[in-house]
């Protein structure tokens, strides 16, 4: 798309994956957007609505498991929209909203659960469930650290040809390892973005909103200073933080 | 995956068949026990020798592993003293309220002692995620009218402090207990209450108590071991109903529902709720049960009976938190119109809507730690007057700040707004999305300064509310 055009922004199923408050990440990106004089439109789309399939942007969020498994299912009636997904659109996609895009998801009883197949990932329950702020080094050139809150259950192993978001500083992330032996955290693939981070992700990594408004117009981001942005960077970023005064919790080894 | 609840196989419906006539609502409850005697609501509080607690004088009968023989109890007597002791030096040297170092002294010495305290009371506990202090003022305020009344007036709603507050009222014959939704079990087992009031169970604190369909599924465990009890429930939330689907005997107030975001989908089944407030239902067949209790504005109706719930606490869900205590405080025969009128007394709830005069400043102080507690705190606030909000992340506050993300701060009406708390920076960048102009101070006090003289709302989420009271002069009397 071109900068002067309208970014449509679909918000998925805020009413059933919105346990988490990552629909905060719809007001961000259209804020930075019309910021910047490019005009927005955010899509709210709940399960009793049907879905426009032509988004230029979709987003997925955390949510409890029964409403996982109920989004995958809804998600998969909608066939224009799971095309979309699949094939055209970009995707961020957090937490409960990254294990339905995978393979599959085993759940407690260890049965797999078929996910909507658009990445190349698989996950299933961990030993204990990895709750605490979370620090990656995000491979995107630039982007440097992100941070975040992660609160879940899983462990995400990626196919052999899927890159991670990034490799875990402090927290869990995936629970899994790259074959240079990094704890990875997160997909990251040209149009799906997936991570465990909450916060929501882009209020607290507003770089990682731009990349993703920049993938999207094809136009690069000028950029854009908010108040309380930088105190907040610091706030979990800092030295301090990294030594753990933010209450960093690694709750499931690997 | 696929969490199966406890109670996936009950039909609800089958549930609301023990629910409780209006009427007999008071009445029921002291029926149909199989044995009087073990039934703390059923004996004769005042005499009786098999119901005189024992750490009144010529004791001879109690409950719990301290009770066996006159060794455990005189260790028991002592186990609670120096509870009371430590109480009082944690009180003398201001480390604190004291209930908390109390309670654990006494639990530490005797772990029975809560269901040694317990016996032959009639208690009311109060649980749910938004309103349990209010509720359990406004339900002491009520039962007061009848009788002495322990109550762990300073919120600390886990065993300690259940434990602290009957200590500190031997004599008392009621007892309001307000209790932490994960510690419900625990003391509803070691109290056998007569009433439990459960108000709403929303998403709070998601990093310590996970997701709140679990918390459900964990109250509503609690709820059938305790088959004698009441359960005083609110019929406009699907998660307190499915919660309270196993319990013995319900009785339903259509208290309200402020806030839906955690009930989009049937807690039982996952499945899209069909909603048309007040109805709800699922094709599973969960549903909203008939209220016994309903509001009318501020008018409560059950039966042909209709209490008018004049309250000073401001806000509409306080008028809910009203209704839910007078159900309660009916079901322990105190009567509606009797339980009103106290409650309508009630101007602060443990500094909450207190007025605090600054130089020139009047804070009003209101509690909102989640996005149910500030869909209900925004109406309240004053669009007139400047507002601070403070925002801290400590472990009682939930350490995971995206909640703010749910409040709709764009909603916010007030002219001038200041943001401070360990997490202003947090806040500040939330209301810059939401397109509000503040200011920014993390200390409180400093940022007090920054606004101008006259009437001022300070909406503050848990600790840094207590951190804030105490480091303001002494509270004035409410308006």
């Amino acid at each position: 798309m071109t900068g002067a055009s309208t970014i449509r922004i679909g918000l998925l199923l805020p009413d059933v994956l919105g346990t988490y408050a990552d629909t905060g990440n719809a007001a961000v990106l259209a804020a930075r957007a019309r910021w910047r004089g490019i005009p927005t439109e955010i899509l709210t789309i709940t399960a009793d609505t049907t879905p426009p399939a032509g988004c230029d942007v979709y987003l997925l969020g955390g949510g409890e498991d029964t409403a996982q498994l109920f989004a995958v299912d809804w998600l998969r009636r909608h066939r224009d929209l799971h095309h979309a997904l699949d094939s055209s659109a970009h995707v961020l996609a957090i937490c409960a909203g990254l294990q339905i895009l995978g393979q599959s998801m085993r759940d407690r009883s260890g049965h797999d659960r078929p996910g909507l197949g658009v990445l190349d990932v698989t996950t299933a329950p961990g030993p204990r469930r990895a709750v605490g702020e979370i620090t990656i080094t995000c491979v995107i050139p630039g982007l440097g650290q992100l941070t975040g809150f992660e609160n879940h259950h899983g462990i995400t192993t990626l196919g052999p040809n899927t890159a991670p978001l990034g490799t875990v500083v402090t927290g869990t992330g995936n629970g899994t390892r790259d074959h240079t032996g990094h704890r990875t955290e997160g997909v990251l693939t040209d149009r799906v973005t997936g991570t465990y981070l909450h916060g929501p992700v882009l209020a607290r990594n507003p770089a990682l909103a731009d990349h993703l408004l920049t993938a999207i117009t094809g136009t690069e981001m000028t950029p854009l200073e908010l108040p309380d942005q930088a105190a907040l960077r610091r706030t979990y970023l800092s030295p301090r933080a990294a030594r753990g005064g933010i209450h960093h919790r690694r709750r499931m080894p690997q | 995956m696929s969490d199966r609840g406890f109670n996936d196989d009950v039909d609800i419906d089958q549930c609301s068949t023990d629910v409780l006539d209006p009427p007999d609502c008071r009445g029921a409850a002291f029926e149909t026990t199989a044995d009087p005697w073990d039934d703390p609501l059923s004996a004769p509080t005042r005499e009786g020798p098999r119901n005189r607690p024992w750490w009144r004088p010529s004791t001879t009968i109690g409950r719990g592993a301290a009770m066996a023989s006159r060794a455990g109890r005189a260790w028991a007597r002592t186990a609670v003293r120096a509870g009371l002791v430590a109480s009082r030096v944690s009180r003398r040297v201001g480390v604190g309220a004291g209930s908390i170092i109390g309670g654990r002294v006494t639990l530490l010495l005797d772990p029975g002692a809560l269901s040694g305290l317990a016996v032959g009371r009639r208690i009311v506990v109060v649980s749910g995620t938004n309103g349990k202090t209010t509720t359990s003022h406004l339900l002491a305020a009520a039962l007061r009218t009848s009788g002495p009344v322990a109550h762990n007036a300073t919120g600390s709603n886990m065993a300690d402090g259940a434990v602290a507050a009957l200590a500190a009222a031997g004599d008392a014959e009621y007892a309001v207990l307000e209790v932490d939704e994960w510690h419900l079990a625990a003391v509803a087992r070691a109290v056998q209450p007569a009433v439990v009031v459960l108000l709403n169970l929303t998403r709070d604190q998601l990093d310590r108590g996970t997701e709140v369909r679990a918390v459900a599924a964990t109250v509503g465990a609690a709820l059938a071991g305790v088959p004698r009890t009441v359960v005083v429930a609110n019929a406009d939330d699907p998660m307190v109903v499915w919660a309270a689907g196993n319990a013995a005997r319900v009785c339903w107030v259509a208290a309200g529902a402020g806030w839906l975001g955690d009930t989009a989908t049937c807690p039982r089944c996952g499945n899209m709720l069909h909603t048309d407030r007040p109805a709800w239902s699922c094709g599973c067949g969960l549903t909203r049960p008939e209220p016994d209790w309903w509001l009318d504005g501020d008018l409560l109706c059950t039966g042909r009976q209709v209490t008018r719930l004049a309250l000073r606490l401001p806000g509409r869900c306080n008028i809910g938190n009203a209704a839910q205590a007078v159900a309660a405080a009916a079901a322990v025969g105190v009567q509606p119109e009797q339980a009103a009128a106290a409650m309508g007394e009630l101007a602060t709830v443990a500094g909450r809507f207190a007025v605090i005069h600054r130089g020139r400043q009047e804070l009003r102080m209101l509690l909102a730690k989640n996005p149910a507690g500030w869909a209900e705190t925004l109406p309240v606030i004053d669009p007139a007057r400047p507002v601070l909000i403070v925002i801290n992340a400590r472990e009682a506050d939930g350490r995971d700040t995206s909640w703010l993300w749910d409040v709709p701060f764009d909603k916010l009406p007030c002219p001038i707004i200041v943001a401070s708390g360990e997490r202003a920076a947090d806040l500040g960048v939330r209301l810059s999305y939401a397109g509000l102009d503040h200011r920014t101070e993390p200390d409180p006090v400093a940022a007090l300064a920054l606004l101008p003289p006259g009437s001022i709302d300070v909406v503050a989420n848990y600790t840094a509310f207590h951190q804030l009271l105490r480091r303001l002069p002494v509270r004035a009397g409410p308006r």
